[in-house]
């Protein structure tokens, strides 16, 4: 065997950071879209690797429903003063405030929809021609079919069929004006993969990753975060448990999962037993067969 | 642990999506809740079981027609290798789709019916995979079980298909009976072929080694210059590092290169990867490497370690598979991307077109239309640094873009250079 083999963790990094630096080399504005998930995190990981001692060539991006997880809003703030790199918030309170979208009522209200315009607000003010994305294509099978530069008409729309043929490692972003284009750097990682990358390069995540006590109701059989964003009545009862979250989005539409792994090994020993999906606690993703991909078609990342 | 990509190739009714479905279920990588979804899709099979073809079918319409469109990719592990399929469609209106997936693939599983044996699906996919150099094919002779697991079908089917391969340029390749619907030899041994003393679909791909030049080339290195790094901090006063991937080869501290296409030599100074400096990167690193002088590198220049022949040409000749409804046109302008490089060519000359299920070659009619492959001559109006495609899989080949739509119209495997 050859000593010049590269770890299959190594050779997912060096993928990402060719992704990322062909970014940086054919747009002119592109960004980091930063949800404060693990996924994103890990992108900013990459990030410092592709570019340091250089700065990052983007800003990054949140899109903030302004229904979070304080702890991932207390996170971004540190980690964007420890990186030292710009970071542009778009408000769904905005949107809501100017018309543009409706607040959904009834109980299982979220804002998790309203993102898309406030996301295609913000490319559209600052003129973005890129942005970098955390999804990969394990997560759900409309994603498995995306391009790593997959390009979004001048309405952010993802158009399935007319997916352009992506070869070998060569990335084609050239676009029109006003179209733009998402691009996935770790398309090809698992939930597993990124764990693990976590842990060998002891990158720092919200704690609410791991197992924490917090106020919890029951919907539709998920474990629930108890918060003045949740439309709660009389049938949901709070109760205190020991959980933790394994994917981050807005405190509405993520459920927790009961958990003793307070511990990165703790946690990837988890997953890795686990008998359910990651986005098996996303309610945003069981509403039909084809949720996320009529979510894309509309501008979704 | 390292990655296989591998690509599944054979049409709806040779049973790739179950045999896809297969592999993911005997290796645990189906959670409940997917089984769940699937089972709330109410499709099953005729005896009841769960169609596991639900699986790999990711958009609306796909599930709709119950066909496969467009390239899906897949992703399992065992503890000795993570797994990442590229579903394709493997009907001829789909050629394109099954040259994406094959373009970055280390091994080709070809689907046989057993009943059928070799058809002219066959003989596509089989050229396809040749045309794109992927180093190692398995034809899998499938529904052995319709066949009462009779090697003498199994025999006939290998056969056919050694006498076929003769003609191709694919090295390695091998047979295994299956039957993807009962999970005979996908991921263990099948008690119902006594005869078949190989391994398993599932252990020869954990155990196929990936060594050969197609898997990574560590001859020739090459380096394509993404990004220059320049950091404007006072203690990074005299940091000048040049970004990019080392597509192959192996580069060290001190060894001489030249930056093409200018031609100008230096030495490596330093190399970091991952911002940790080191004596050695190899392929597929991505890496900052320093140069000795201070010379003009930019994107889309190449560091070539002097220790063999690199192309650096404005004539080139290739395979060429069109993916555009439009069909290729000698007199546009196109632009041509090989690695992080764009420059405009010419189309001019199709020498000839190929029928992809007899081989056959046209030399009357070269017109190339969606989903046909032909032998074309390429004139840049820059410089390439070039590779051919049989030596280096990543620096010979580039892909042509459509100026008017932007699109991503063909895709080309340099067979020669001047």
């Amino acid at each position: 065997m050859s000593v010049y083999k590269l770890d299959y963790l190594d050779q997912l990094e060096a993928e990402a950071i060719h992704i990322l630096r062909e970014v940086a080399g054919q747009f002119e504005r592109p960004a980091l879209l930063f949800s404060g998930g693990k996924d994103s995190i890990t992108l900013v990981h990459l990030a410092e690797k592709a570019f340091r001692p250089g700065r990052f060539p983007f800003p990054l991006v949140h899109v903030d429903t302004g229904h979070n997880f304080p702890e991932t809003i207390q996170f971004r703030d540190e980690l964007i003063e420890r990186i030292g790199e710009r970071l542009i918030v778009g408000y769904v309170q905005d949107a809501i405030d100017a018309g543009k979208v409706e607040e959904q009522t009834g109980k299982n209200a979220s804002r998790n929809a309203l993102q898309t315009v406030t996301l295609l607000d913000v490319i559209a003010e600052h003129q973005f021609d890129a942005c970098i994305g955390g999804a990969r294509r394990d997560e759900e099978k409309a994603r498995a079919k995306e391009r790593i530069f997959s390009v979004r008409n001048e309405f952010g729309q993802w158009e399935p069929k007319r997916q352009r043929p992506e070869l070998w490692n060569i990335y084609n972003g050239r676009i029109r004006k006003g179209e733009n284009v998402r691009v996935f750097p770790i398309s090809n990682w698992t939930e597993q993969d990124v764990w693990n990358y976590i842990q060998r390069e002891q990158i720092a995540i919200p704690e609410i990753y791991f197992a924490h006590e917090r106020e919890c109701i029951v919907r539709g059989g998920k474990l629930m975060a108890a918060s003045p964003f949740l439309n709660m009545d009389a049938e949901d009862v709070p109760f205190r448990a020991k959980i933790r979250f394994r994917t981050i989005g807005d405190i509405t539409c993520t459920a927790a999962v009961a958990s003793d792994a307070d511990t990165l090994d703790a946690v990837i020993r988890e997953i890795g037993d686990s008998k359910i999906s990651e986005r098996g606690a996303r309610m945003d993703d069981l509403v039909s067969e084809s949720a996320m991909e009529e979510r894309k078609k509309n501008g979704y990342f | 642990m390292d990655i296989l990509r591998f690509l599944t190739a054979g049409s709806v009714d040779d049973g790739k999506s179950t045999l896809i479905g297969r592999l993911l279920y005997d290796t645990d990588n189906i959670l409940e809740d997917q089984l769940e979804a699937i089972e709330r899709s109410n499709r099953k099979n005729d005896d009841g079981s769960i169609n596991l073809a639900v699986l790999t079918d990711g958009l609306k319409s796909e599930r709709e027609q119950g066909i496969t469109i467009d390239v899906a990719y897949k992703y399992f592990s065992t503890a000795k290798r993570k797994f990442i399929i590229a579903d394709t469609p493997g009907h001829i209106q789909y050629t394109r789709n099954m040259v994406t997936g094959a373009s970055t693939a280390n091994l080709a599983i070809i689907l046989v019916d057993a009943r059928k044996g070799l058809v002219e699906q066959t003989h596509r996919h089989s050229f396809i995979a040749s045309l794109l150099g992927i180093p190692h094919v398995v034809l899998a002779i499938n529904k052995m079980d319709l066949v009462d697991y009779d090697q003498a079908v199994f025999d006939k089917i290998a056969n056919d298909y050694r006498h076929f391969v003769e003609q191709l340029a694919i090295h390695q390749y091998t047979f295994i009976p299956v039957s993807a619907l009962k999970g005979d030899n996908i991921a263990s041994r099948s008690a119902e072929m006594p005869w078949y003393d190989g391994p398993s679909l599932l252990e020869f791909l954990e155990e196929v080694p990936l060594a050969s030049k197609g898997d990574v080339n560590l001859e020739n290195s090459r380096f394509p210059v993404q990004w220059v790094i320049r950091p404007h901090a006072e203690q990074y006063h005299d940091y000048r590092g040049y970004a990019g991937k080392i597509t192959s080869g192996i580069f060290r501290i001190g060894d001489k290169v030249t930056v093409e296409p200018s031609g100008i030599p230096s030495h490596i100074k330093a190399i970091e990867v991952g911002g940790q400096k080191t004596e050695v990167a190899f392929a597929p690193m991505a890496a900052v490497l320093h140069l000795e002088d201070e010379i003009d590198v930019g994107r889309g220049d190449t560091l070539v370690k002097s220790d063999g022949q690199v192309y650096v040409t404005q004539t080139l000749e290739g395979d060429i598979c069109w993916m555009d409804n439009r069909p290729l046109n000698p007199d546009l302008k196109y632009i041509i991307q090989h690695n992080s490089k764009q420059t405009l060519c010419y189309l001019r000359d199709v020498l000839y077109k190929v029928n992809v299920n007899s081989l056959e070659k046209n030399y009357t009619d070269t017109s190339l239309g969606l989903n046909d492959i032909g032998r074309v001559v390429i004139q840049t109006a820059e410089p390439l640094v070039v590779d051919l495609y049989e030596d280096n899989r990543s620096n010979g080949s580039a892909i042509i873009i459509d100026e008017r739509s932007n699109v991503t119209v063909g895709a080309v495997m340099i067979r020669s250079a001047e």
